[in-house]
C-alpha cells in the first residue's frame, strides 16, 4: 500500500523535532543533560511540530508505520547482512578499478586534523552545501570521535569490554559510541570525487606536512598533493610536557602516560590494573577527572593515587579559592591524596620506581606518572603556510569569523579568534571545537557571520561535584558566588554532611547536630557563615569592569541558556543576587 | 534574609529558598527574533529550514543527506489536505537509502533497537566496524 513503509520517517521526524528529546537525534551534542550549544529548538520546532499535529492523518499513518516496522525485525536482521555483504562488495570492486587514485588530486572542502571541530564543520558544510564533497586529512588511525569520556564516563563504565567498545552511557542513559559516526558514514577517498550526492571521507594515518596557500594545495607526508577551494585547520593540540621529566631520560618516559587519545586511554587503563601507585601532576580539568577515575578504581583494588600540582588547590586556576579548596576536599574523598603547591624539581628512576623530588623537598615514590599540564597548540603548518601564529594565547590568529586568509578557516583548540563579546581568546573545550567547527563550516560555505554563540564547558569530580560553565571562567577575575543555604531546621542532615560520611548511627548524628547553633525561634534563621560551609548548589559570576563574563553553575543544570543571556547582554548589574535569582539555585 | 562574607576579591552570598521568592529586578536586554548572527532553530525567519540546525543530528550530512533534504523540503512545502501526501516518491527514496545504512538510521523504536542489538550483539556489523576501522589507517 501506499502508506506503508513510505511515511516511514514521519515519527523520526516528530521524534526529532519534540523539545526534549530534539537533542537525542544529535550525534555530537554530548551531553544532553544541558541544552548545550543547541540553538534555540524550542520556538520553532513547535511550530514544525504543530504541523505535523494538524495534519492529525499524517501521525496516525506514522504509528501504524511504528507498528509495521516492528513486525518487520526479520527484515531488518536480513538487511544488516546484506548491508556487510554490500559494503564488502563495494571494497573489493573499490580496489580493483585501480583507474581510481587512492587520494583524489583536488577536493573542493580539505580539513586537516579529524576530531571534534574537523567533523562539526564536516557536517556543517554537508547541511549547507548540497552534494558537498569533504575530504579529513587526519594523523590520528581513529575515524572523528569525542574526547570527553576518555577521562570520565569510559571509567565508570560496568562493561568489561569498554576498552574496546569504546561504549559510554549518557546522562539521560542511553549507551552510545565516542565515534561521531560509524564507518558507513564515511566514504572511501578514492570514491569522494565521484559518489552522487558527495559525502564525507577521512584519510587515516596521514599528516599534512606542508601548505601552499597561494597554490591552495597541501603536501602530506608521503609525498600525496591535494589542491583544494577551501580549507580548514583543526590540528588540535598535543599534550604539553615537564621540563623535568622531558631531561629525565629513558626510563622515566617508559613510564609517563601523555593523556589525550583512545591509545593513551587504553594504556592507562591497563597500567591502572597492573601497578601499585599512579601519580597525576597537574590540578586543572584532565588531571582532576582523570585523577577522581583511578582515585574511584583504587577503592577496589590495591592502587595508590597521587595528585600534585603548583596551586593551592584543583581547579585553582578557574574556581574562587574558596571553591578550589572544597573541590580539593571532595576529590580527597574520592580516595585521592591530593598534594597541592607542589611544583616537581627532577624525577628519577631508583629500583623499579620512579622518584618525583618537588622543589620544596618533598620526595614523592610512584610507579606511573601522568602528565596533564596543558595542551601546545599544533602550529607546525604556520610556516610553510605563512600563517600568523599568536603570541598571547597560542594557535594560529584568526578573526571573528575565524578566517585566517581568503580560503584558510581555523576551529578548534589550535584557533586564536577574536570573540565580539568576551575579546581575542583561545578555548580548549569541546563544546567550543563543535561550536567553532560548526561555524567554520557556515563560513567556508558562504555565511560570513562571527562567533557569536557563547561556547560551554563542564566537569565531573565525583558525585558531589558537577558544573557547567560558560565564557571567561578564570580565577584571577573578582566574584560574587549565590549558593543555596540550607535552613536552621535543616542542619542536622546538613551537620552530617558537613562531617564527610553519609553514613551513621542516628546516635552521632545527633550529636553532631547539637553542637551546630540552631535558632530556638520557629522561623527558619540563617546560620552565621563559617569555615566548612557546605557549597552544595549555587551559581558564581565572574566579572570584569563590572560586567558579567563568565558564569559556574555549580551542581545545578539546564540553566545553560540563561547563563547564556546574561554574557551575551553584557551589562552591568547593580545586585547579583538578583540575577541570581533567574536561576533558581534551589531547584533541582 | 541572605548572609554575605567576603575572602578577599571573591564575595559569597547564601540564600534561603525564601530569599529567592520574590521576582528577580535584574533587567535583561530584549532579544532580536531574526539577528542574523544568532544560532537559529529549524525553521529561518524567512520560512526556509535550517539544514544545520543541531536539532537534526547527521540527517541533512549523512549518505541520504540529499534525500532527506528532497523529502522534507517537499513536506515543509507541501500544501496538500494531506500534508506531505504528494511527496511520497521523495520519501521512498529517502527511505530506500535509509535501509541501506541500518547503523546510521535506526528503522525501529529506540527501546526496541538498543534489546535487538543487544541480540545481534555479535552481528556482521559490529565486526565490520571493527575491520574497517583497522582497514582505514
Amino acid at each position: 500500500s501506499l502508506r506503508c513503509g513510505t511515511l516511514a520517517l514521519l515519527p523520526l521526524f516528530s521524534h526529532c523535532l519534540s523539545s526534549p528529546t530534539v537533542l537525542q537525534c544529535h550525534h555530537l551534542r554530548y551531553p544532553s543533560r544541558a541544552l548545550t550549544s543547541s540553538g534555540v529548538p524550542g520556538k520553532a520546532g513547535s511550530n514544525l511540530l504543530l504541523y505535523l499535529i494538524v495534519g492529525g492523518t499524517v501521525t496516525g499513518t506514522g504509528v501504524y508505520v511504528y507498528k509495521t516496522l516492528r513486525e518487520n525485525k526479520e527484515r531488518f536482521t536480513s538487511r544488516v547482512t546484506t548491508v556487510t555483504t554490500r559494503s564488502q562488495e563495494k571494497e573489493s570492486s573499490a580496489s580493483a578499478s585501480e583507474a581510481r587514485p587512492e587520494v583524489p588530486s583536488h577536493v573542493p572542502f580539505l580539513l586537516i586534523g579529524g576530531g571534534t571541530a574537523a567533523f562539526a564543520a564536516a557536517r556543517s558544510i554537508r547541511a549547507r552545501d548540497p552534494g558537498a564533497r569533504v575530504l579529513i586529512v587526519s594523523e590520528d588511525p581513529a575515524l572523528p570521535y569525542m574526547r570527553p569520556p576518555l577521562s570520565k564516563e569510559l571509567w565508570f563504565s560496568d562493561d568489561p569490554h569498554v576498552t574496546e567498545t569504546l561504549r559510554f552511557k549518557q546522562w539521560n542513559g542511553k549507551e552510545r559510541s565516542i565515534y561521531f559516526q560509524p564507518p558507513s558514514f564515511y566514504v572511501h577517498a578514492r570514491d569522494l570525487p565521484f559518489v552522487e550526492n558527495g559525502g564525507v571521507a577521512v584519510l587515516s594515518g596521514r599528516k599534512v606536512v606542508h601548505m601552499d596557500v597561494r597554490g591552495n594545495t597541501v603536501k602530506l607526508n608521503d609525498g600525496t598533493q591535494i589542491s583544494y577551494d577551501k580549507c580548514l585547520i583543526a590540528t588540535g593540540g598535543s599534550p604539553r610536557n615537564l621540563p623535568a621529566i622531558e631531561r629525565a631520560g629513558k626510563d622515566v618516559q617508559q613510564r609517563l602516560t601523555l593523556f589525550r587519545k583512545i591509545e593513551d586511554f587504553r594504556s592507562l587503563e591497563k597500567i591502572s590494573r597492573q601497578v601499585k601507585s599512579i601519580t597525576i601532576i597537574g590540578g586543572g580539568f584532565l588531571g582532576s577527572e582523570l585523577a577522581c577515575a583511578l582515585g574511584r578504581r583504587a577503592q577496589t583494588r590495591n592502587l595508590e593515587v597521587i595528585q600534585l600540582f603548583p596551586e593551592n588547590g584543583n581547579m585553582g586556576k578557574v574556581l574562587p579559592e574558596y571553591l578550589s579548596n572544597w573541590t580539593t576536599e571532595k576529590v580527597r574523598r574520592e580516595g585521592v591524596n591530593v598534594m597541592p603547591n607542589a611544583v616537581v624539581k627532577s624525577v628519577s628512576v631508583s629500583g623499579n620506581r620512579l622518584v618525583i623530588k618537588l622543589k620544596d623537598g618533598r620526595k614523592v615514590e610512584t610507579d606511573h606518572i601522568v602528565a596533564a599540564v596543558g595542551l601546545e597548540p599544533n602550529v607546525e603548518l604556520a610556516k610553510s603556510a605563512g600563517l600568523e601564529v599568536d603570541s598571547d594565547f597560542g594557535g594560529f590568529r584568526v578573526n571573528a569569523e575565524l578566517q585566517a586568509r581568503s580560503n584558510i578557516w581555523v576551529a578548534g583548540d589550535a584557533a586564536c579568534f577574536y570573540d565580539i563579546k568576551l575579546g581575542r581568546r583561545r578555548v580548549e573545550h569541546h563544546d567550543h571545537a563543535v561550536v567553532s567547527g560548526r561555524l567554520a563550516g557556515e563560513n567556508m560555505t558562504g555565511a560570513a557571520k562571527p562567533y557569536w554563540h557563547q561556547s560551554m564547558f563542564w566537569s565531573d569530580l565525583g558525585p558531589d561535584v558537577g558544573y557547567e560553565a560558560i565564557g571567561l571562567v578564570d580565577s584571577t577575575l573578582p566574584t560574587v558566588g549565590v549558593f543555596a543555604k540550607a535552613t536552621a531546621k535543616d542542619t542536622p542532615k546538613s551537620a552530617t554532611e558537613q562531617s564527610g560520611t553519609g553514613i551513621r548511627s542516628e546516635s552521632e548524628t545527633e550529636a553532631e547536630a547539637s553542637e551546630v547553633p540552631i535558632s530556638p525561634s520557629s522561623s527558619p534563621t540563617p546560620q552565621v557563615p563559617k569555615e566548612g560551609e557546605d557549597y552544595g548548589k549555587g551559581v558564581i559570576f565572574y566579572l570584569r569592569d563590572k560586567v558579567v563574563v563568565g558564569i559556574v553553575l555549580w551542581n545545578i543544570f539546564n540553566r545553560m541558556p540563561i547563563a547564556r543571556k546574561i554574557i551575551k547582554d553584557g551589562e552591568e548589574h547593580a545586585d547579583l543576587n538578583e540575577v541570581a535569582k533567574l536561576f533558581n539555585i534551589h531547584e533541582d | 534574609m541572605s548572609y554575605c562574607r567576603q575572602e578577599g576579591k571573591d564575595k559569597i552570598i547564601f540564600v534561603t529558598k525564601e530569599d529567592h521568592e520574590t521576582p528577580s529586578s535584574a533587567e535583561l536586554v530584549a532579544d532580536d527574533p531574526d539577528d542574523p548572527y544568532e544560532e537559529q532553530g529549524l525553521i529561518l525567519p524567512n520560512g526556509d529550514i535550517n539544514w544545520n540546525c543541531p536539532c537534526l543530528g547527521g540527517m541533512a550530512s549523512g549518505p541520504c543527506g540529499e534525500q532527506f533534504k528532497s523529502a522534507f523540503s517537499c513536506f515543509h512545502y507541501s500544501t496538500e489536505e494531506i500534508k506531505g501526501s504528494d511527496c511520497v516518491d521523495q520519501f521512498r527514496a529517502m527511505q530506500e537509502c535509509m535501509q541501506k545504512y541500518p547503523d546510521l538510521y535506526p528503522q525501529e523504536d529506540e527501546n526496541e533497537e538498543e534489546k535487538s542489538s543487544k541480540d545481534l550483539e555479535a552481528t556482521p556489523v559490529e565486526d565490520s566496524v571493527a575491520k574497517e576501522e583497522k582497514g582505514s589507517s
